[in-house]
């Protein structure tokens, strides 16, 4: 279908977003790589009067590495994720999702910011972010602030951001040395939707694993961290029992919804096989 | 909310296929009616309108992209090729007569798409094994071949440059 009419402004400033939500409220939408906002109005499932393109904002692009942390603005796109240097190296786990999002001409022009703030549960970068412990910075005409992974994904499409804020990059704590990073993702064709996700991170110490964090997506109503299961790997040597045992409370602690094709335990069982292929490529991936 | 009579239209130009074009358009107008209603250029096909399909994959500034999912606004000032390009490339002739060779299209809605995604494929992946042109060309749908023999084309064209076919011509991307 054809989308609705609306207006289109290219913003100038960060300022100038600023002062065309302030101006137009919840007529206006932020348009930035576009990948999922014009094929919802093509679709008509929203109507907005106002498009603001903030594509040109240059701040809010690229990767730059600073101390321990990599910073990605929110315009980045998914492809130069995907192909970064500094993201193979610092967070891999990134670099593993990437190829995962959708297409190629989708990765060309969809971009990480949007990718958070709009919140999908199925989708891959909210997972990866929280499972690094990440930070996203907001901005709006009363300055910055930064809000934890862990409390910025609130529900279905659903964000700590007000109305008046534009996300403009999100902070990853660079890989510890000994560190894995493991992302595995279950769909049922190269770039569909998730059936089922993980975003997977722990430290190899002996024969046990430390520091497990273990971030589903496509499984809940937004990305999930397992902490039953990771204090259960966390709690001594990896064993056939352990594991297992870390399955049983995985499987107690996901509460999925059903899709089309798969019950809400067919998703336990896969978040679950995920889970455990990600133990075993932590285990056999030679020592750091 | 805007009314039909009442929409918001801006001016934009954009070189599609090294040619400059200048037009009034709505601003809710995406690419691919730019392209096949402002401009004549009906090589891009619309088929899903939403992304999905990837019948109405173009260029823009040299990246794949689906043109559906690009405003013509967004493309003002920038460049745009299409299956139609200008630019005479031997792969994408290579391309178009492996398709036909392996009978890689029935219908035909799909395979401008096909060709330009696969032109990217070729052109930034000579490597590239069965498996990564699958994942590369994942992104477009055909309903008429089973798409076998759109892999065995492209895949068969992949071999003519591995085998020094294109070698005294740059890739179009490198060129620029």
């Amino acid at each position: 279908m054809k989308s609705p009419a609306f207006d289109y402004i290219r913003a100038e400033s960060p300022q100038h977003v600023f002062e065309l939500l302030a101006q137009h409220g919840d007529e206006a939408r932020l348009l930035a790589g576009g990948q999922t906002l014009l094929a919802t109005l093509n679709m008509r499932l929203s109507q907005p009067g106002l498009l603001i393109d903030i594509g040109a904002l240059d701040a809010l692009r690229g990767i730059s590495l600073a101390a321990d942390t990599l910073r990605i603005g929110a315009l980045t796109r998914h492809v130069e994720i995907e192909e970064s240097a500094l993201v193979a190296r610092h967070a891999p786990l990134l670099a593993q999702a990437a190829p995962h999002i959708a297409h190629r001409a989708i990765r060309n022009l969809g971009t990480i910011g949007g990718a958070l703030a709009y919140a999908d549960p199925a989708a891959e970068w909210p997972a990866c972010v929280l499972a690094l412990g990440g930070t996203l910075v907001l901005a709006s005409s009363r300055g910055e602030r930064r809000v934890a992974a862990q409390d910025f994904f609130q529900g279905l499409y659903t964000t700590a951001m007000a109305p008046e804020e534009l996300l403009v990059a999100c902070e990853l704590p660079c890989m510890a040395a000994g560190e894995q990073q493991v992302f595995g993702e279950l769909a049922r064709r190269q770039g569909d939707y998730a059936i089922a996700g993980l975003a997977a991170i722990a430290r190899r110490s002996g024969d046990a694993l430390r520091d497990v964090r273990l971030a589903f997506f496509s499984v809940g109503d937004r990305p999930l961290r397992a902490r039953r299961a990771e204090a259960v790997l966390e709690a001594g040597p990896l064993s056939e029992a352990r594991l297992a045992e870390a399955d049983a409370a995985l499987r107690t602690e996901l509460d999925p919804f059903a899709d089309l094709t798969h019950s809400a335990a067919a998703k336990r069982q896969l978040a679950a096989t995920l889970m455990r292929r990600a133990i075993a490529t932590m285990t056999q991936a030679p020592a750091a | 909310m805007n009314t039909p009579d009442d929409t918001p239209k801006r001016r934009v130009s954009v070189q599609v296929n090294g040619t400059t074009f200048v037009r009034e358009v709505e601003c809710r107008r995406h690419l691919v009616d730019f392209l096949r209603e402002d401009c004549g250029l009906k090589g891009s096909h619309l088929g899903c309108e939403h992304g999905v399909c990837g019948a109405c994959s173009v260029r823009l500034d040299g990246e794949v992209v689906r043109g559906c999912l690009v405003l013509a606004v967004q493309a003002d000032g920038r460049r745009v090729e299409t299956v139609e390009t200008a630019t005479p490339s031997r792969r994408l002739k290579a391309l178009q007569d492996a398709f036909v060779e392996y009978n890689a299209l029935q219908c035909g809605y799909c395979t401008p798409g096909m060709l330009v995604a696969a032109l990217d494929l070729v052109e930034r992946r000579p490597q590239a094994d069965r498996a990564q042109v699958r994942d590369w060309m994942s992104g477009n749908y055909c309903r008429c071949t089973g798409y076998h023999a759109i892999v065995d084309a492209v895949c068969a064209v992949l071999e003519q440059q591995r085998a020094g076919r294109f070698a005294d011509e740059a890739a179009t991307e490198a060129q620029r």
